[in-house]
This record gives structure tokens, sequence and C-alpha cells, in this order.
């Protein structure tokens, strides 16, 4: 009986070790299967020529993919712009300002943000947004500006809730120190709290980066997904993503290669912000 | 000229809470147009048809019936996976090399954006596995993405699971899996359902890595080999080909109104969860 009870364990344990690997062993056909695919062009058309080539012409020998990285960047700087202030000033309102009661309302309700699927969020852009910008400020309305915002609105929630989990830890004895020597409630935030919280701040900011920087629906509706480096902010854009997206489903040979490539770049760019963001937020935790 | 702190402190103050109620205001505006554009449009026979003339008619019934099926297949999947990854980083592993490489798994998993996701799907299950655009290879694919969530909601479940529960069953003589058995899952089933219902959520919305894998055919799938078209798909479809605006608004308020029904319900059970043990 004791034995038969030993080996169940043993099995188990087993079992659970699987589950467990099967994390990484997902993680790694990931990899390996968009590797597979990305890096045989990089090898016949060369990295710099992808990398920093300027023309997308896939069914004729040209893959650079350089306005697209330009482009991804710009409208996650301009979501940042856009989501970080709004973002950080929504966390502080909520672990500072806000009773018990309003925090039970407000927090659940900042959160239902995320539940909204990105495609939603593009078709409200395009129907909204796009011509509130054409008509007041010109261009075609598809444009970096439109995406800037829709993607700055995106990202709120990943920074509100990261933030203010960053804020929340700051022990409340700092804030007594600081309101002992006679500050001001906003002095206290200004000088004792957001400083303490900083690393956890930066990497709410890092990781809703990440979310701007992969997502696709929302911008293929709204960037316009003209093929050249925007000079304005009505200029309209392609990303990375959503290079992948608009080809993907008709791409055959080279092209589909040279879209697999598209996503080793930004399978790339994602793991280095969320290793920065995740040894950001390991830093905080072990202060 | 020196400003008194005490007036920056009520400006900053009203400034700080403008900016939260603003935030607020976007997701009601949002749900509002939604509701208001889309009610309208909403019939018995706009849920129980099918769509006629590539949706400009009719109704979206197989895309209900599609994303149910998606769905419940890739939780189903998921669920025994990330729940049992979960028990084995909280109860069979002290911290170890081992269980920060596999943590490190876990976050990269939730960090990749979903069109990599359907990148991988696409040429792993759809092309090189043979299955075609598939309800299978949507619904595997799916289960790769929402694992992290599940594990992550599983683990803070688990973990807070009093250690005197498990200490009582060990005195009495129990192995370690009938303690996580009969112990420990019961007191965190709340933890891990809110959990699955976030991940029913984001399952629901999912565009990107779904219309790669399952494609976006219009009729009911039948098995598990035909392709299909979730209401997430066919929202898209419909507003980005221009196919029918009131359709798209009509669409677009039963998707947005399940997953938000499904989110708050996965709040309502988290809260008990926290006034039980607080």
């Amino acid at each position: 009986m004791k034995k038969n009870s030993f080996t169940k364990e043993h099995f188990v344990k087993t079992i659970l070790t699987i589950f467990a690997l099967s994390s990484l062993l997902f993680l790694f056909l990931i990899f390996i299967f968009i590797l597979f695919e990305g890096l045989p062009l990089f090898l016949k058309i060369g990295l710099n020529k992808i990398i920093s080539g300027f023309k997308w012409a896939p069914t004729k020998g040209s893959f650079g993919i350089f306005p697209m990285i330009v482009s991804s960047f710009l409208v996650t700087f301009g979501a940042l712009v856009i989501g970080a202030p709004l973002g950080l000033s929504c966390a502080i309102y909520l672990s500072e300002y806000s009773g018990k009661k309003m925090k039970m309302f407000l927090k659940p309700a900042l959160e239902l943000l995320a539940g909204i699927p990105s495609v939603v969020y593009g078709f409200l852009g395009v129907i909204y947004i796009v011509p509130l910008v054409r008509n007041y400020l010109g261009g075609s309305g598809f444009s970096l500006l439109s995406t800037s915002i829709v993607l700055g609105v995106m990202i709120l929630p990943t920074i509100i809730s990261i933030s203010f989990d960053a804020i929340m830890s700051i022990p409340k004895t700092y804030r007594e120190g600081s309101f002992a020597m006679g500050a001001t409630k906003w002095q206290t935030i200004y000088k004792v709290v957001v400083p303490s919280a900083k690393s956890g701040i930066l990497a709410s900011f890092i990781l809703g980066m990440g979310r701007a920087i992969g997502e696709t629906m929302a911008v293929i509706m709204i960037a316009g997904n003209a093929l050249k480096i925007p000079t304005s902010i009505l200029d309209p854009l392609r990303t990375l993503t959503g290079n992948i997206a608009l080809e993907l489903a008709y791409a055959t040979g080279d092209h589909r290669l040279g879209l697999f490539s598209t996503g080793v770049v930004l399978l790339v760019i994602i793991m280095i912000l969320n290793y920065i963001a995740n040894f950001g937020i390991k830093r905080r935790v072990l202060k | 000229m020196r400003i008194n702190p005490r007036i920056v402190d009520k400006a900053m103050s009203i400034c700080l809470s403008s900016q939260a109620f603003f935030t607020v205001g976007i997701l009601i505006v949002i749900i509002a147009i939604i509701c208001i554009k889309g009610f309208p449009y909403i019939s018995f026979e706009f849920l129980f048809s099918s769509p006629e003339d590539m949706g400009r008619h009719g109704g979206i019934f197989p895309s209900i019936i599609g994303t149910i099926f998606l769905v419940f297949l890739s939780i189903l999947l998921a669920t025994p996976l990330g729940v049992g990854t979960a028990i084995y980083l909280t109860e069979y592993t002290k911290e170890s090399r081992f269980t920060k490489i596999i943590r490190f798994g876990v976050e990269s998993l939730a960090g990749i954006p979903s069109i990599l996701y359907g990148l991988f799907g696409f040429i792993f299950f759809v092309i090189k596995l043979k299955m075609g655009w598939s309800l299978l290879a949507g619904v595997l694919t799916l289960t790769i993405m929402i694992l992290p969530t599940i594990i992550r909601t599983s683990e803070e479940a688990i973990k807070s699971v009093p250690r005197n529960l498990r200490i009582v069953s060990y005195s009495l003589s129990a192995t370690k899996w009938e303690t996580v058995i009969k112990v420990v899952l019961p007191s965190a089933v709340p933890g891990i359902l809110t959990g699955i219902m976030l991940s029913v959520g984001r399952a629901v919305g999912e565009t990107a890595a779904v219309i790669f894998t399952m494609g976006s055919s219009l009729r009911l799938p039948t098995s598990l080999m035909d392709s299909g078209r979730t209401m997430a798909v066919h929202f898209y479809i419909l507003a980005r080909e221009g196919i029918s605006m009131e359709k798209a608004y009509a669409t677009s308020l039963i998707l947005v109104l399940s997953i938000l029904s499904i989110n708050i319900i996965a709040y309502y059970i988290m809260n008990k969860v926290i006034s039980k043990y607080s």
C-alpha cells in the first residue's frame, strides 16, 4: 500500500514536470520555426540589405524593411508620449488620492480597457479619430498621429496596473516621514513616492512599448500602410506587424520568407524590451 | 516668484483626478458608442441565422459557434497544462535555477505579440503539420497564447492558500498529491477561475493569431479540420472591407458585451477571494 502511493507520487511529479517544461518547449518551437523560416533570406540577401534597405518589393527581390522598423518605433514612441503621462497620473491618483470605495470602482474600470479587442479600437479609430485628424489637421487622416492616439489608449491598462503595483509597494513610512517634515501631498509624491517607484514605473513604460510595437490589427486599420518613412506626424506609415499581417495570407516563396524575416526582427526587438522590463521589475522586487 | 505649495498641491490633485476620470470616460464613451450604434441592428434573426452575401445580410450564428468552439477547446487544453505547471512551480520544487528558467519561458511567452503567434501557428500547424486553415490549428495556437495567463494567475491563487492547511493535511499522513488535490486546489479554485475567465476574454477578442490559423471561412465548422470564422475575425472583415457598417456595429456590440461580462464575472470572483483572505 505504502509502496503503491510512493510510485503514484513519483508518477504525478513526472507528469507535472513535463507540463512545466511544455511552456519552454512552446517558446523553443516558436523561436525555431520563425528563425528557421526567416534566417535563410538573411543569408541569401544579406542582413544589411534587409535591415537597412529602403525598398520593399518582395516579388522583385527587394526586401528592405528599414522604413518599417523606423515606423514601428515612431508609433511606439508616439503611443508612449500619449499613454505614459496619462497612465502614470491614473496610477498615482488610484494609489495616493482615491478612497477605498473609489478604488473598487476605478481599478476594474481602467482594467476593462484592456478587455476591448484591438479590432474594436481600430474600427473606432477609423470612424472617429481618422476623420478628426483629416478635418482639423489635414492629410488623409490615416497617419502616425491617429495611430499614436489609439495605441496610446491601448497601452494605458498595462502602464496603469504595473505603475500602480510599483507605487503601492513603497512602504507607508516613506510617505509618513515626508509628511512629518511638513511636505504637502504633491511634494511627497513628486519628491518621495515617484522617485522610489522609479524602476517599476520605467518597467511599465517598457512593457507598454512592447504592447504598442506588437500591436497589429488596430494599426493596419489606422496607419495607412504606406511604404515609406513618414516625414510628418500626418503621414501614413507601415509597421513591422502590419507588414506581416497585410501580406501573409497570399504570400508565397521568397515573399513569405521575407515576412518571416520581418517576424525575426520583431521578435528580437520584443525579447530585448521584455528582458529590460523584467530586469527592471526584478531589481525593484529585490530592493 | 515662489508659488505657494498648498496651491500647487490643490492644483495637482485636481489635475490628477481629472486625468483618471478622463481615462474612465474613454471606456464609457467606447462602450456607449458601440451600444448606441449597434443596438438597433441586434435581433433574434441576427443572432441565430447565417450570414448571406459575405455578411451584408443575415446574421452571425456560425461565427458565434466558431468562437465558442475555439475558445472552449483552447481553455480545455490550456487549463490542465497551466494549472499543472503552477502546481509544479509552487508545491513540487524550491526556487532554483530550473524554476527560474521555466519562469523566464512563461514571461517570454506572455510578452510575444499575437501576430507572432499567428506567424508561428501558420508555419507550424497550418503548413508543416499540414492541418490547413482549421479549427484545430486555431485551438493549438490559442492554447499556447493563453497558457502564460493561466499559469501566472493559478500560481498566485495556489500561493495564497494558507500554509497551515497543508501542514494539517501532511500531519494526517496525506501524501503531497493528496494534499494538492483535496486541500490546496479546492481553496485555490476561485483564483484559478479568475485566470481562466480573463483568458476567455482575451481569446474571444483575438484576431491576428486566429485569422492566420483558423482562417475565415463563413461556414459553420463541423469538424476539427474545418476552417471557420470567429466573431472578432468576422467583425474585422466587415469593418476593413467596408461590407456593412450596420452589421459591423452589431457584431462589435455582441463581441464587446460578451468580453466585458466575462471580465466582470472574473473581477467578481476575484473580489470574493480577496475579501475571504483578508
